[in-house]
């Protein structure tokens, strides 16, 4: 094939147009500008059950997302699921009473951490620990809780 | 039944035989990566007949095919009141799936067919001895420049496929169907992880360029050198290439996102 300096400049917007795919799915559709390389500080709560949470589920407070869950461990003493969440470390100024609670957005959608600020003037740093939680809901037991009060209910009206 | 075995046993060995020879043919073609570096002159031959000539057909596919999943996936999201996680579900198939697979399969349709009738050609009309007899090397002046722009070419032809494709999914979800724009985004930006999702979608997509230039130069090499070889590697080329990328897609799945 001959060459000519077309060629050249085809091969380079060619070349060109696939980087700028590659940053383009880089930058617009990944998480990489938003949570990637910034700095975040590491908090660790323990919870009777972390439910359906996951690595990377969302820790929001008042609904903004403000950082994500980095790891969930089961603490073979306490029997308790400790969860650590690296937060955004411009949001530095939570008071260390803060409560963390598992939420579900909506009735079945993904599982999150919710922090509602406490009152306390101290506030969590890095390594700190939330001592007020509150476990997941978990939808079958509430049902079953149901199930079995509905029955119950049912066996004493029939004994009368 | 004799027969039978004996036939099963020469099979058998022929593919061994060709799977060995594949291999060494391989070997060799890397091994002249260090010669054609010096002559970027080649390479860039290469990468306009591979790469640019088939940039038209992967931004058009990719464009319909993020515009069906938009659609598709609108009328099942809006079924569960989920429409707003449209761009995760067109973004995620996208990047981890479609892009590399659907890619790699028109990449061996366009451009290892291609490679392989032009090698095969070469071989049938004598042109590879031709080069033997002057010592020059065909594997060193044909075959490596050609494998390196395979290898090149895939993975940015991967990369705009994918994100033509989740434009043309946002061009009929929220132009066309009311998605909301913002929604449509943010979703997509804290659902796709860049180390889970993208870069496992762009190391499939090297890897099918690394095995979709592999068959198609070897098929093209191995040919017998009659106007019926050549049609019947070509063939081979890509039958052999979308059976291998869609086993290896399968592995790789497994092996990248199976710890979720």
């Amino acid at each position: 094939m001959q060459h000519t300096a077309t060629q050249d400049t085809l091969v380079g917007l060619f070349v060109a147009a696939g980087f700028a795919g590659l940053f383009f799915l880089a930058l617009q559709v990944s998480n990489l500008s938003s949570f990637g390389q910034q700095d975040t500080y590491t908090v660790t709560a323990r919870f009777e059950s972390s439910g359906g949470l996951k690595i990377k589920s969302a820790v929001s407070a008042a609904g903004v997302k403000i950082g994500k869950v980095t790891d969930i461990s089961f603490d073979t003493k306490t029997y308790q699921a400790v969860v650590s969440m690296a937060i955004d470390a411009k949001y530095n100024t939570l008071p260390d009473d803060t409560t963390a609670s598992i939420f579900t957005a909506g009735l079945l959608g993904e599982q999150y951490v919710n922090l509602d600020a406490g009152g306390s003037d101290t506030v969590l740093k890095n390594g700190s620990k939330i001592d007020i939680t509150q476990s997941a809901i978990i939808l079958e037991k509430i049902i079953g809780q149901f199930l079995f009060k509905s029955a119950e209910e049912k066996a004493q009206g029939d004994k009368k | 039944m004799m027969q039978f075995f004996q036939n099963l046993g020469a099979d058998t060995r022929t593919s061994f035989t060709k799977l060995g020879r594949g291999t060494y043919f391989l070997l060799s073609t890397l091994a002249g990566i260090a010669s054609v570096l010096p002559r970027p002159r080649l390479l860039m031959n290469q990468l306009y007949s591979v790469g640019v000539l088939s940039f038209l057909i992967i931004t058009i596919s990719g464009l319909f095919v993020g515009m069906v999943l938009g659609l598709q996936g609108f009328y099942i999201l809006s079924d569960f009141g989920a429409e707003e996680s449209l761009g995760v579900m067109v973004s995620a198939s996208l990047v981890r799936e479609l892009g590399p697979v659907v890619t790699a399969l028109l990449f061996a349709g366009r451009a290892g067919s291609a490679l392989t009738a032009e090698i095969g050609l070469m071989k049938a009309t004598e042109q590879l001895s031709g080069m033997e007899m002057m010592a020059v090397d065909p594997i060193r002046r044909i075959i490596t420049p050609r494998f390196l722009a395979g290898f090149i070419s895939m993975p940015l032809l991967a990369a705009l496929f994918s994100a033509v494709g989740i434009i043309g999914g946002q061009l009929v979800g929220s132009g066309l169907l009311g998605v909301d724009d913002g929604s449509y985004w943010s979703q997509m930006q804290t659902q796709i992880d860049f180390y889970d999702d993208i870069l496992n979608g762009v190391i499939k997509s090297i890897i099918f360029g690394f095995v979709t230039s592999w068959i198609a130069l070897f098929e093209g090499y191995d040919a017998i050198p009659t106007s019926e070889g050549v049609s019947r590697a070509t063939t081979r080329t890509v039958v052999n290439s979308a059976f291998s990328i869609l086993i290896l897609d399968f592995i790789l799945t497994a092996l990248m996102f199976g710890d979720k």
